[in-house]
């Protein structure tokens, strides 16, 4: 499984690559790696379906017990082979969509990527290895939504999914911490074998609300849920892939996972459900007051996220049947939706439903996708969507408490679904045919395949759902219920309430379509009452975090070097003074002994050095001074025993000189022109941190220090290092770590200093 | 800057100081020197050249980009790490053989030599990059 997820990221680096060498058939053969991911996990269907589970575990950070951890059991695979299957589609969708793009290459590239980091999330089984994917995944969405970079919109949607999903993301690391410390176990197939652990551990409701917002933030959850629709700003393949058929779900999948864990707590319960149900309402009806095609197709899928999440709160088996059928469901209509509206952009040129319509004629196979996806949505016979629904009406019916709450939510989250999917599915087609800006007519073979796909793929789940139920759902929802649950869907139940529900819902919801008016008023409140919402909040939380931070960087980096310096220096000489007082200042000057006369004479030259660099000359001879104290105390350090440091020094310091003769006769002339008051400051802060220097060295002297570092490396210098010379031997071969990441710093200081020379953009240009 | 005095005495200097630089380098193991000191040594040699004879006569010798010769250096320093961690030691762990050389005698070479070869040139590729970006932003 290492390596199914390790291809795909392999593949992403090919993707710009094989752009360039093959702009036509790129697409095509890039589409055939996802394709082969899905091959394979299709052959581990069949085992895995019987309820074997498939562990592997690499070596990753053997000291933190962190591994390499991959699960395939009923559950990831189901989602692995969404992710898989869906991306080999969208890989051929956005190789024609975007064809010609200069960036297309990237784009390929990025779509991998991301299928790489969400199948990661899917199989991963350690809690560690599943956040860094699950991060990897936000990074790979903010790239792509904001694609079109140029573009304000996409970049503010970029940024917003970003910091949301991304503040989300740090929730769940912390909870994921607290989750593995108190199972005492890293990996999930521990600690759902032994969930009795956490049973009245203390940190559980910490655990859980944090979990909780992780997955919330992901899935688009009311209050995070504001940033799916803006989202839309992306291309659409990326609209089909991430944000309705696969990213969002992430979160769902980690409810789902984690259930067996939780499913005794009540917090986690009543949590999920309310949250779902409140989502599913919420993301429905904001369906409605739409106009953007994909923004209507956005909030929907907000909603059926809503349902499955509080579908698996409910906790009862059928509730995870349910859930985990409108998991599969979902996936197969709105990536068909989505797809379809793509097209149907590609194609004219308008996404304003107000504005489409009649496109039977020209668009024939994209109006046939589209109708059957929409029956999927709306919950028609026979489609795999009815079945679905089914499920989900029969678990609210049935649920452990609350049902009268859960069946009108399912009603109406259902009957606005119906709604939706005229307002998305068929009104574009139906009618009378609109001006359009382009002619339209359908897509070519690469960008239908995708919609065929997957809206064939619901009808016949839909009529035959013995091809999904035991094969896809039976080991999913069995790791769901954490006990064996066999999965039998059917077609016809025969008249029972759900039935009727689902009828009664169907006919309400095409009501409200032809008849808008009490609809559009709703709409019209719920958009003034998202003045006072979350996206509401977090703009202004984005925007006072950047008044903050300009007003901090204008008081702290001013621009004037010697603001700096002071800021500096007095934060240190604070800092270390206080640190002294507690020395004992009688027992550690007696132990200084007075100089011998050639020390001696090396200082007063030192202190003759200094006041020529420091006293009103001119520039160069201050620099001269400067150098000459180099020198001096590389004679101290020769001294005192210490070669390779003097050698350096005395070379460091040769060439700071000339550095310094090269740079600073080019400043402006103020050497001259600096008031007398500025003089004595700066004097004062000399003064102070030599003197604290001296100080701090004086009491550090008297500190007893332990020889056994020092001994170890004189003893081993020679057997082990090879050499005599201790100070060489330490630098490139015992502390060698050390020293590269020094050579680092070099090299990144290098670099710097070209920036800020050559990279100077000309007039007027943007850097 | 271009008296003439500087330019032979730099003439006749410049190859000394580069030879001095590798001698450093290769017997900082035993004695004082080693990579840093070699590094700044050569890289001194190179900024003689270019007080005495200007920046683009230095690019000429130096024949490499000296972005390059930093890139260059880390590379081999890091390389040096990898020998190490394929016999199973941590990164970074030395190996050595030990030959007999027909003149020296007994002679160790080991990954730490290549480490200090990495250090050596990324000093000489920075101290020459920024050296030579002044000059140039002066004239």
């Amino acid at each position: 499984m290492l390596w199914l997820v390790a291809s795909g990221f392999a593949a992403a680096g090919l993707g710009p690559w094989l752009h360039k060498a093959a702009p036509r058939a790129a697409a095509w053969l890039l589409a055939l790696v996802p394709l082969g991911i899905t091959l394979r996990l299709a052959w581990m269907l069949p085992d895995v379906a019987s309820g074997e589970i498939g562990i592997e575990r690499s070596r990753w950070v053997e000291p933190l017990g962190v591994a390499l951890g991959f699960r395939a059991d009923g559950l990831s695979v189901l989602f692995a082979l969404l992710i898989a299957g869906i991306g080999t589609l969208i890989v051929l969708y956005g190789g024609s969509y975007l064809k010609g793009h200069e960036r297309l290459g990237r784009f390929q590239g990025a779509i991998l990527g991301f299928m790489a980091s969400m199948l990661g999330v899917a199989l991963a089984d350690d809690l560690l290895l599943l956040f860094v994917f699950w991060e990897l995944t936000s990074f790979w969405s903010f790239l792509l939504i904001g694609f079109e970079s140029d573009r304000k919109e996409a970049r503010t949607a970029a940024l917003m999914a970003l910091l949301v999903t991304a503040a989300g993301g740090m929730a769940l690391l912390v909870g994921l911490l607290l989750l593995g410390s108190a199972a005492g176990a890293w990996s999930l197939s521990a600690i759902l074998e032994s969930p009795e652990v956490l049973q009245g551990h203390p940190h559980l409701p910490w655990i859980v609300g944090l979990v909780l917002v992780g997955a919330f933030t992901k899935s688009a959850q009311v209050p995070f849920h504001f940033w799916l629709p803006r989202a839309m700003e992306a291309p659409t393949p990326v609209s089909a892939y991430l944000h309705s058929s696969t990213m969002v779900k992430a979160g769902v999948y980690l409810v789902a996972r984690l259930s067996p864990v939780f499913a005794g707590v009540a917090a986690w319960t009543w949590t999920v459900t309310a949250v779902g149900l409140v989502t599913a309402v919420v993301g429905s009806a904001m369906a409605l007051g739409q106009s953007d095609l994909k923004r209507v197709l956005a909030y929907s899928t907000v909603g059926a996220l809503g349902v499955m999440t509080a579908l698996l709160g409910i906790g009862t088996e059928e509730a995870a049947q349910a859930a985990l059928a409108y998991f599969l469901a979902h996936a197969l209509y709105k990536g068909s939706l989505f797809l379809v509206a793509g097209a149907i952009d590609h194609e004219t040129g308008e996404r304003d439903v107000r504005k489409l319509g009649g496109l039977l004629a020209a668009m024939p196979i994209t109006a046939a996708c589209g109708i059957l996806a929409a029956a999927s949505m709306a919950g028609l016979p026979p489609l795999f969507g009815f079945v679905a629904k089914e499920t989900w009406l029969e678990a609210a019916l049935h649920a452990p408490s609350a049902a009268a709450v859960l069946v009108a939510a399912s009603f109406a989250t259902g009957t606005m679904f119906v709604t939706a999917a005229w307002i998305a599915g068929v009104s574009p087609f139906a009618g009378r045919r609109t001006a359009t800006p382009r002619t339209p007519h359908d897509p070519g073979l690469a960008m239908a395949v995708g919609a065929i796909v997957l809206a064939a793929g619901g009808l016949v789940a839909g009529l035959w759902p013995g091809l999904v139920d035991g094969p896809l759902l039976t080991a999913a929802v069995s790791s769901v219920s954490g006990e064996w649950t066999q999965v039998e869907l059917e077609l016809w139940h025969g008249v029972r309430p759900p039935l009727l529900l689902g009828a009664a819902a169907l006919a309400v919801g095409t009501l409200l379509h032809f008849r808008p008016r009490p609809l559009a008023a709703l709409a019209g409140r719920l958009s003034r009452a998202a003045h006072f919402g979350p996206e509401a909040a977090y703009t202004r939380a984005v925007e006072l975090l950047n008044r903050t931070a300009s007003a901090q960087t204008r008081v702290l980096q001013s621009g004037y070097l010697r603001r700096y310096v002071r800021i500096m220096l007095a934060t240190a000489i604070v800092g270390v003074s206080w640190a002294l007082l507690e020395v004992d200042w009688r027992g550690a000057l007696s132990g200084v002994r007075p100089p011998r006369p050639h020390e001696a004479a090396v200082g007063i030259l030192m202190l003759g050095a200094v006041l020529a660099a420091v006293l009103p000359a001119s520039l160069v001879f201050s620099i001269v001074g400067v150098g000459v104290v180099g020198y001096l105390v590389a004679l101290v350090f020769l001294l005192f025993g210490a070669p390779d440091l003097a050698i350096t020094l005395v070379l460091v310091e040769t060439l700071t000189v000339i550095l310094l003769v090269l740079v600073l006769p080019k400043l402006p002339a103020i050497h001259g022109a600096v008031r007398r008051g500025r003089r004595l400051q700066d004097a004062a802060f000399a003064l102070a941190s030599g003197a604290m220097l001296t100080f701090a060295l004086l009491a550090a002297l008297k500190i007893p220090r332990s020889t056994a570092v020092r001994d170890a490396m004189l003893s081993l210098a020679v057997p082990e290092g090879h050499g005599r010379n201790v100070v060489n031997v330490v630098l490139v071969d015992f502390r060698s770590l050390d020293t590269l990441g020094e050579i680092c710093v070099l090299g990144i200081a290098g670099v710097g200093v070209y920036a800020l020379l050559r990279l100077r953009p000309k007039r007027g240009e943007l850097p | 800057m271009t008296s003439s005095l500087l330019r032979s005495a730099t003439a006749l200097v410049h190859p000394l100081l580069l030879l001095l630089s590798v001698f450093l380098l290769v017997r900082g193991h035993d004695e004082p020197g080693g990579g840093f000191a070699g590094g700044l040594v050569a890289a001194s040699a190179f900024v003689l050249q270019a007080l005495a004879f200007g920046p683009e006569r230095v690019r000429r010798s130096m024949a490499i980009n000296p972005q390059r010769l930093v890139g260059i250096g880390l590379l081999i320093a890091a390389a040096s790490g990898l020998p190490g961690a394929i016999e199973g030691k941590p990164f970074l762990g030395s190996l050595w053989i030990e030959a007999e050389v027909p003149v020296l005698g007994r002679v160790a070479l080991g990954t730490p030599l290549l480490f200090d070869l990495g250090v050596y040139a990324t000093v000489v590729g920075m101290v020459v990059l920024v050296v030579l970006l002044l000059e140039e932003a002066r004239r």
